[in-house]
């Protein structure tokens, strides 16, 4: 029976490839990534007990992730109905991702067909429930989130093994939103919150960003850009790593046009790199001196 | 009498989990199912009644038997059939369809002859069901 041991069948199941991928690709999620592990050490010895005859209810996988904006929420969803797929917790693995329009009607008896639309295309996959929390709105007692609430409700625990449900949204709102809805909150068992990503980990994310879109930044630029998450992570409305997207994107009008002008032909060299002063022209640092100043002249 | 109309029909009739396999078969061809659902059994009477939509986007045999539930428990002593709809250009028009409910009591069909002038007669069926009861009562 050498070939059923737990990591010969964790290697064919195809999981492994899986969840080497989401360490690949995403940077730090420690307690994400330990918690996908998890489960997926669950359902694979689960198989070996039904191999053997022993009793092997599929647990409730309903999850609840967390997190500030940017911290990978949608991007772990995908990945976890893959994951649920290889694992055959789920029969086709797709995602359906979906907000409060969707699933919440205009009129009276509009939001259960609506509902139990968007609950029919993800039979057989993962429901994605971004911004769950809109789907509550206590200030208004005729809103009629709360009926597709119970739609979802009664679905979650009836068809446990047809469909999982992930909610997701901020920390603080998810809670308001859990405890004014109990039964939601029991039906969950996993609650994964994100952690804000570190500077380093921001510069890695902004590595591998770069990597897939053939650029790369030289030193100085990397020290430069190093210098920035360090700026805008004290500004407001930072998003972890969407904002590193949107800087990348910036930095790469700015590339363009610096070569735009160019009069000779650009090397592969060139087109590639992106140097300091890309990075440098950024109006981060201009707000970050300008504060400095002021902090100087007080 | 027993109903046959629709492909299947001189089997016995479908258990759920057959059912949830030949609308998987449907969904892997990429056809869309539909639910429709009558009390008129007469074999000219082509076009029954839809419940909801088609359901395109489908991706799963699960949500189809959901909705085939819900069907159920609304006209339980009705016909109930799956369609399935092939969208492709050239054929767009339903490519299966097989019975998934009906009642539990058929009386089954009366032969009606209407002479015509001379001696000829003309033939036609009629379900005794029909003619019982107006339309939402007969079964």
């Amino acid at each position: 029976m050498e070939a059923d041991t737990p990591r010969a069948l964790f290697e064919a199941s195809g999981v492994k490839a899986v969840l080497d991928q989401l360490d690949a690709e995403l940077v730090g999620l420690a307690p994400v990534k330990g918690r996908i592990r998890d489960i997926a050490a669950l359902l694979l010895i689960d198989r070996l007990r039904a191999q053997q005859g022993l009793q092997s209810q599929p647990p409730s996988l309903h999850m609840c992730f967390t997190g500030n904006p940017g911290t990978g929420k949608t991007t772990v969803a995908l990945r976890m109905a893959e994951v649920l797929k290889q694992l055959g917790y789920v029969r086709k693995g797709h995602l359906v991702a979906v907000t409060r329009d969707d699933l919440v009607g205009q009129f009276i008896g509009h939001t259960a067909p609506k509902t139990k639309e968007v609950i029919k295309k993800a039979m057989g996959g993962v429901l994605f429930i971004d911004e769950a929390y809109y789907l509550y709105r206590p200030d208004n007692e005729r809103d009629y989130g709360q009926e597709s609430i119970e739609i979802l409700l009664q679905v979650m625990e009836n068809h446990r093994d047809d469909l999982v449900v992930i909610l997701a949204g901020y920390k603080d709102r998810m809670d308001t939103f859990f405890s004014s809805n109990p039964g939601m909150a029991s039906r969950i068992a996993h609650h994964l919150d994100f952690p804000d990503y570190r500077e380093d980990e921001l510069l890695q994310i902004a590595q591998l960003m770069l990597q897939r879109l053939n650029y790369r930044f030289d030193p100085a630029a990397q020290d430069a850009f190093a210098r920035y998450l360090r700026l805008r992570r004290e500004q407001p409305h930072f998003a972890n790593a969407r904002s590193v997207r949107n800087a990348l994107d910036r930095i790469r009008l700015r590339h363009a046009t610096r070569l735009f002008d160019a009069e000779h032909a650009l090397t592969r060299e060139q087109l590639t790199e992106l140097q300091a002063e890309d990075v440098l022209a950024s109006r981060v640092f201009a707000v970050a001196d300008a504060q400095g100043a002021a902090r100087r002249a007080a | 009498m027993r109903l046959t109309q629709g492909t299947f029909s001189f089997l016995p009739d479908l258990s759920d989990e057959q059912i949830l396999k030949q609308a998987e078969y449907c969904l892997g061809k990429g056809w869309a199912i539909g639910i429709e659902y009558t009390d008129d059994p007469h074999p000219r009477n082509t076009y029954w009644e839809m419940f909801g939509m088609p359901m395109f986007d489908l991706q799963d045999a699960a949500g189809v038997l959901l909705e085939l539930k819900s069907c159920r428990q609304t006209f339980p002593q009705h016909y109930i059939r799956l369609t399935a709809f092939d969208s492709t250009h050239g054929t767009e028009s339903v490519v299966l369809s097989f019975i998934v409910n009906r009642p539990k009591e058929e009386p089954g069909f009366r032969l009606v002859r209407t002479e015509g002038p001379g001696r000829t007669v003309r033939y036609g069926i009629e379900s005794y069901a029909v003619q019982a009861h107006p339309e939402g009562e007969r079964y």
